[in-house]
């Protein structure tokens, strides 16, 4: 994978709290972006001459639950022209789960808000249209949040047969 | 029911469809149809909601999700090779393609080492798979436009590579034959006539369905500048594989991020110049003749030596060697009731499947179980990108436009 050599480049063009940290795994460069500024950042790393990150390959929220903050936001994204890509993490709180959303700037990042925003319940500000998109409308609950149970059907034996029948989710008389 | 029910149940609907349609039709001016779920040409459960001036789409509002079956929060509760298996279910389509990236994420994060024969197995299996999966879309897609023999042909020639699939690991489909380190065991020695076999005898049939369809005037007609979409947008909405090369943007992730050795190989990518519907047919054409090359360029050059990772942290020791080493024992059963612990950390891997950019993106905390594991799927991106490749086409060209994308459902909503 081809390496990511720009780093200072694109610390210098940026305000000095945008960045708060940079973290290399595995070949990987990591940004971590302050909340505030996502929205400028991807901008910038997307008009920038020599970064042009002009193709958003995805946006994925990870549950750090239960650390604080505790919600993490990785966003991918990839430069057709130059062949190379970053990694722009934000962290959103746990008690307040919003996040500026990065529509305007890349609409590929549309479904994946309302992906996050279903399952993980993080409420992206500026979104067009902010809906549920896998769960029903009605649901109650985020299903990738690590306090949602995974849930599971007990398995019934003969010494079990008529108490799990009970509990069996089927209409009753 | 009563009519002040029914009028009830109408408010309902006109207030669950305000900000979804337009103001005309909620004043009776446009009308608006449901499409799906239960329909044949939206391959699988896809619903959308159109809304129709005459028989032109005004806006068409996609809505996914009734195959949701959580597999990226089943995959948090199991181990990572138990996950494997989880992976083939996603893009049922292209289930070694899954099983690759899913590997080489874990591959990545652990730092693991692939033997060379290995990395060609999967190469080679990875473009069957793309020909299975490029026969299925063109099947459904010319069935869809109403070419109905396209589809027995290309079935035909689809349960070939199923059959392979079925020597090497014993499934149809579901193979999960792709593992972390390698690949699950060494190919049988009827796995090569087999292949050639195959390889020698399909591009006759390519050349049969060109002949049924790339001159074929309703075909021309139903597809050429039917969906087009420009460079810009292609790239703006996030699409990728055909879609994007049909658009004439010459990316594909084997040339530009080369994994599991495709550098070795000899291929040449196929791009389209106007980005409609029909370019994206030839492109997927071109593709398979392409993925033939690689497949015979790989059994030729196929490697001797061991088909997985002799790494005994996160590589099962083979059956022969538990009756007289310890050690392998305890590895053995260290490995199967415990897992491996990959270090802490994230990494994003992405791939070339048949749809377009698969990604994996795994993160683990340092246990057993990866923490969490998303995957950024062509299929839902690119139907994201739908109302506008739609938009101001007749209603009868959606199916075609739906058909040329190539989702498949499992893969969107996973």
């Amino acid at each position: 994978m081809a390496e990511f050599e720009c780093i200072e480049e694109l610390q210098a063009g940026l305000p000095p709290d945008a960045i708060q940290n940079v973290e290399t795994f595995r070949g990987e460069v990591t940004f971590v972006v302050n909340p505030e500024q996502i929205v400028e950042v991807c901008r910038y790393c997307r008009d920038t001459k020599g970064l042009e990150f002009d193709f958003f390959s995805g946006l994925t929220g990870i549950d750090y639950y239960p650390s604080e903050p505790r919600f993490g936001l990785a966003y991918h994204l990839y430069s057709l022209i130059h062949n190379h890509s970053i990694r722009l993490k934000v962290y959103v709180s746990g008690d307040e789960p919003v996040a500026h959303s990065v529509v305007p700037v890349y609409t590929a990042a549309n479904w994946f808000e309302r992906e996050i925003f279903d399952l993980l319940g993080i409420t992206f500000t500026d979104h067009p249209d902010l809906r549920r998109i896998m769960m029903p409308d009605d649901w109650n609950g985020h299903p990738l949040r690590k306090d949602y149970p995974l849930g599971y059907e007990t398995v019934q034996f003969s010494f079990n047969r008529d108490e799990v029948t009970l509990h069996k989710p089927y209409a009753k008389e | 029911m009563t009519i002040s029910e029914h009028q009830e149940d109408w408010q309902q609907d006109l207030e669950e469809l305000k900000g979804l349609v337009s103001e005309r039709a909620l004043a009776g001016d446009t009308m608006v149809l449901n499409m799906g779920p239960q329909h044949p040409s939206t391959h699988g459960v896809l619903r959308v909601l159109l809304e129709l001036d005459g028989e032109t789409i005004v806006s068409c509002v996609p809505d996914v999700g009734y195959l949701h079956t959580g597999i990226e929060k089943n995959m948090e509760a199991k181990k990572y090779e138990q996950a494997l298996v989880m992976t083939d279910r996603t893009d049922y389509l292209n289930n070694l393609g899954n099983n690759l990236v899913y590997c080489l994420a874990i591959e990545k994060l652990a730092n693991l080492d692939v033997p060379p024969r290995a990395q060609y197995l999967r190469v080679l299996l990875a473009e069957l798979t793309r020909i299975n999966s490029h026969l299925v879309w063109l099947g459904t897609h010319a069935l869809d436009i109403g070419a109905m023999s396209v589809f027995l042909y290309c079935f035909r020639e689809r349960e070939k590579i199923l059959d392979i699939f079925e020597m090497i690991s014993g499934q149809r489909m579901m193979t999960s034959y792709i593992r972390p380190g390698g690949v699950w065991r060494d190919v049988p020695p009827e796995f090569e006539p087999a292949v050639r076999a195959f390889i020698d005898d399909f591009p006759a049939k390519i050349d049969d369905y060109e002949n049924l369809l790339t001159n074929n005037p309703l075909w021309l007609d139903r597809t050429e500048g039917v969906g087009f979409i420009t460079a810009e947008d292609a790239i703006r909405y996030g699409c990728s594989g055909p879609v994007l090369r049909a658009s004439g943007v010459n990316w594909d992730i084997r040339k530009a991020l080369p994994y599991s050795s495709y550098e070795d190989f000899d291929f040449d990518v196929p791009l389209g110049q106007h980005g409609d519907v029909y370019d994206r047919y030839l492109c997927r054409i071109e593709e398979m003749r392409q993925s033939l090359r690689i497949v015979r360029q790989a059994l030729d050059n196929l490697p001797d030596g061991p088909s997985r990772s002799n790494n005994r942290k996160y590589v099962p020791p083979p059956r022969s060697e538990l009756g007289h080493s310890m050690e392998a024992v305890i590895h053995h059963f260290k490995l199967w009731t415990e897992g491996y612990r990959p270090p802490k950390g994230e990494v994003y891997v992405r791939v070339e499947s048949p749809r377009g950019e698969l990604g994996c993106f795994l993160a683990s905390d340092g246990t057993p179980k990866p923490w969490r594991v998303h995957f950024r799927t062509p299929s839902f991106v690119q139907l994201s990108a739908l109302p506008k490749l739609s938009d101001g086409h007749l209603i009868a060209d959606l199916v075609g436009i739906i058909g040329s994308i190539d989702i498949v459902l499992g893969d969107c909503d996973r």
